[in-house]
């Protein structure tokens, strides 16, 4: 009896949950969520609530508008889901700002955070004949089997911005950020600056994570090479800005000197910043200390164009105009010369960053 | 037996002091340097005390606030919220939103003490949410606020569209910061605030009476005549309020939040000064002060790894050693072994 009323309290709560999501909650799992366990059901919930539904919904019509060939090329898309991060949200603006019926695309959208409701939107896909297939994995593996499926269906993959542990001959084309490369523009940059000595406070990302390696990687191979380069501090903030602040606040109580922040995104660049203000210490352009950021969010741009910070270095969400490119290629039976195509990513200087580019590039 | 009980009380808050003597001596015999306080001025030219201590004080005061309610609850219900990370980040969001509002350009579009009472509505709210399930359901605490705990920062997002608004009004940071002239930060005097509440609360009313009855044993204390659900719920709601005035902190401390990540694993510092107060996790009898200077040991801990470059992604392995040593101290039979030899060594002198 006890169980039930809890079991009946948690379907209602997850009701009201699902709410919080973009009108996913599906019936069914609601029912499931009430017959297993309380706490393994309100995550499941919650998670699923997070989401858009899965299947996709074909938003042109095949008489519209037909381009110079006089087909739409059909196109299944599977991406994360857009309310990840400000870097989705981009992408998926990008993607949907390419793929339309004026550039002659019959584009039909999917999101998941779980790769396998993402492997049953591919099969969906594939049942329905798209002709190209573009994927961002939220996992890297267990896609060989659907792949294959496709490949025996004719239909290309292309993927985009994460790769998969698959076999190369899957995929026609590979487009990804290299964040090693990430790293190595904007240590570059600071090396180009020609201080007499860096003391650098290094914030990083989450240990382990892509981004987090390749812009830390650089950062010490210098420190490393360089006898002018120390780092004050090293420590992961967890691309968490509050905790960037304690850790710039713990060196300025040290009474330690620096003169470079490098943070390995927008935010905790920004707890950092709220530090040196409370200090008085000077940031910025022509200032005491120079402050880098990462991902190339609007509002960190602007900082830029303020001059309150010296260098954004950009992580590229704008795959399309890629992907557009590696189509065109394979419809005019052009061979493709790469299979992993590394896109072109910025560092912007506050010295030479203009208005135009903060409305292009910011996120 | 009130002489024992009223030893028992003087022994509670023990704990936290000594924890805190403990890590000032340890910092005293490394770097005395660690008690320098300069006065300086921030970079808008006002006065500020500036150094470890009032760091500790500044971000300690978030924790103590928490502490507060998470004692009443823990006290009254016998189990913990976990979801006060995820409600910090809902209040935050309504302030946010209530101020700034959405495709705002971040001028203020209401009062700050609106925003702020709002946020404290809609965290009462919430709070009062998680009290109906354990209270009328008889959800245990924890699975009950799980339910907030991992839907709670989807629906911060969702409050604003999740767009991240940025607060350009100048005093909207004295919140978090400092007041122009006072150059000490401003949580602790919010914290001092919440403090004095509660302690005026606890003496004026029958407030810490009932709770403690309700959690040492809540069918008797019904047949007593008390409303062991009004009681349980009510914890929940003084939570939610604490929850508010943290959001408005921690909003205040950026002008804006990160909805995933503002608050992240607040509920579990709250939580361990709750322990660390020497407050029995399964309800019954609490001390609010215990708790408050258990959340600044917390905070001095921190602190002091921090400054001795301690990883920071290694902070919680070092928490999880002060909550294994608690929990073994504190262990009824550990607790009865102590007793033993204690009274064998009284008897031998």
């Amino acid at each position: 009896m006890k169980k039930r009323t809890i079991a009946l309290m948690l379907t209602a709560a997850m009701a009201a949950a699902s709410l919080t999501g973009c009108g996913g909650g599906s019936s069914t799992s609601e029912t499931t969520a009430a017959q297993t366990q309380a706490t393994t059901a309100a995550q499941a919930e919650t998670t699923t609530a997070a989401q858009e539904e899965v299947p996709a919904e074909s938003e042109a019509e095949e008489a519209a508008a037909p381009v110079s060939d006089g087909e739409l090329i059909k196109v299944g898309i599977i991406n994360n889901d857009p309310n990840e991060s400000g870097y989705r949200t981009a992408n998926d603006a990008d993607l949907k700002k390419m793929f339309t019926k004026e550039n002659g695309y019959d584009a039909s959208f999917a999101y998941s955070l779980k790769n396998d409701e993402q492997i049953t939107a591919a099969q969906k896909f594939i049942q329905d004949e798209v002709d190209f297939l573009l994927l961002s994995a939220a996992d890297t593996s267990g896609w060989d089997s659907v792949l294959q499926d496709a490949n025996d269906a004719g239909i290309g993959v292309i993927l985009f911005d994460r790769t998969i542990d698959a076999s190369e001959d899957l995929y026609l084309a590979s487009i990804v950020s290299d964040m090693d490369k990430e790293g190595e523009t904007a240590v570059n940059w600071l090396a180009g600056q020609g201080l007499d000595s860096y003391n650098i406070i290094h914030i990083q990302g989450v240990m382990g994570s892509a981004a987090q390696q390749g812009r830390t990687g650089a950062l010490d191979a210098k420190v490393a090479a360089e006898d002018s380069w120390t780092l004050v501090t090293q420590q992961t903030a967890e691309w968490n800005s509050e905790k960037a602040q304690q850790i710039v606040q713990s060196v300025i109580d040290s009474g330690t000197e620096f003169n470079v922040i490098y943070a390995e995104n927008d935010d905790m660049a920004k707890g950092a910043v709220a530090a040196l203000d409370k200090a008085n210490i000077s940031h910025g352009v022509g200032k005491d200390v120079i402050v880098m950021g990462f991902d190339c969010n609007k509002w960190a741009l602007q900082e830029l164009l303020a001059g309150n910070w010296n260098y954004d270095g950009q992580c590229n969400p704008f795959q399309a105009t890629y992907i557009d490119k590696v189509i065109k290629q394979v419809m005019s039976g052009e061979e493709l010369t790469e299979k992993t195509i590394i896109m072109d990513e910025k560092g912007f200087d506050a010295e030479e960053i203009t208005e135009d580019d903060v409305n292009t590039y910011g996120i | 037996m009130i002489k024992k009980n009223s030893l028992f009380a003087s022994r509670q808050i023990f704990i936290p002091i000594a924890a805190l003597v403990l890590l000032a001596l340890f910092n005293l015999i490394l770097d005395p340097s660690f008690f320098k306080i300069t006065l300086g001025h921030n970079s808008t030219g006002d006065p500020v005390l500036t150094g470890y201590l009032m760091t500790i004080l500044d971000y300690g005061s978030e924790v103590a606030i928490l502490a507060i309610g998470m004692t009443l609850v823990t006290a009254a219900s016998g189990g913990q919220d976990i979801s006060v990370g995820a409600a910090v980040a809902i209040a935050g969001s309504v302030i946010l939103r209530v101020l700034v509002g959405l495709g705002g350009d971040g001028s203020l579009q209401a009062p700050i003490i609106v925003g702020f009472l709002a946020a404290c509505v809609v965290a009462m709210l919430f709070g009062a949410f998680n009290g109906v399930l354990v209270a009328v359901f008889n959800i245990q605490p924890m699975v009950a606020t799980l339910i907030l705990y991992t839907a709670g920062r989807s629906i911060a997002a969702w409050i604003n569209n999740n767009e991240l608004p940025i607060i350009t009004e100048p005093t909207f940071t004295y919140f978090g910061g400092f007041i122009p002239g006072i150059p000490i930060p401003t949580p602790f005097f919010l914290a001092v605030v919440c403090i004095i509440l509660t302690m005026l609360a606890l003496k004026f009313t029958t407030l810490g009476l009932y709770t403690q009855a309700v959690g040492i044993n809540a069918s008797s204390s019904r047949l007593n005549g008390l409303n062991p659900t009004f009681i349980k719920w009510l914890s929940f709601v003084i939570l939610g309020l604490c929850v508010a005035v943290v959001g408005l902190i921690k909003t205040s401390r950026l002008s804006t939040i990160n909805y995933s990540v503002i608050a992240k694993d607040i509920e579990m510092d709250a939580i361990l000064a709750v322990a660390l107060g020497g407050n029995v996790l399964s309800g019954g009898k609490f001390n609010i002060m215990a708790s408050i200077i258990g959340a600044y040991v917390i905070q001095f801990l921190t602190t002091t790894l921090y400054k001795f470059n301690v990883s920071s992604d290694a902070l919680p392995a070092y928490k999880a050693i002060v909550v294994i040593l608690l929990v073994v101290f504190s262990a009824p039979t550990v607790k009865d072994k102590l007793l033993k030899v204690m009274k064998k060594q009284k008897g031998v002198s």
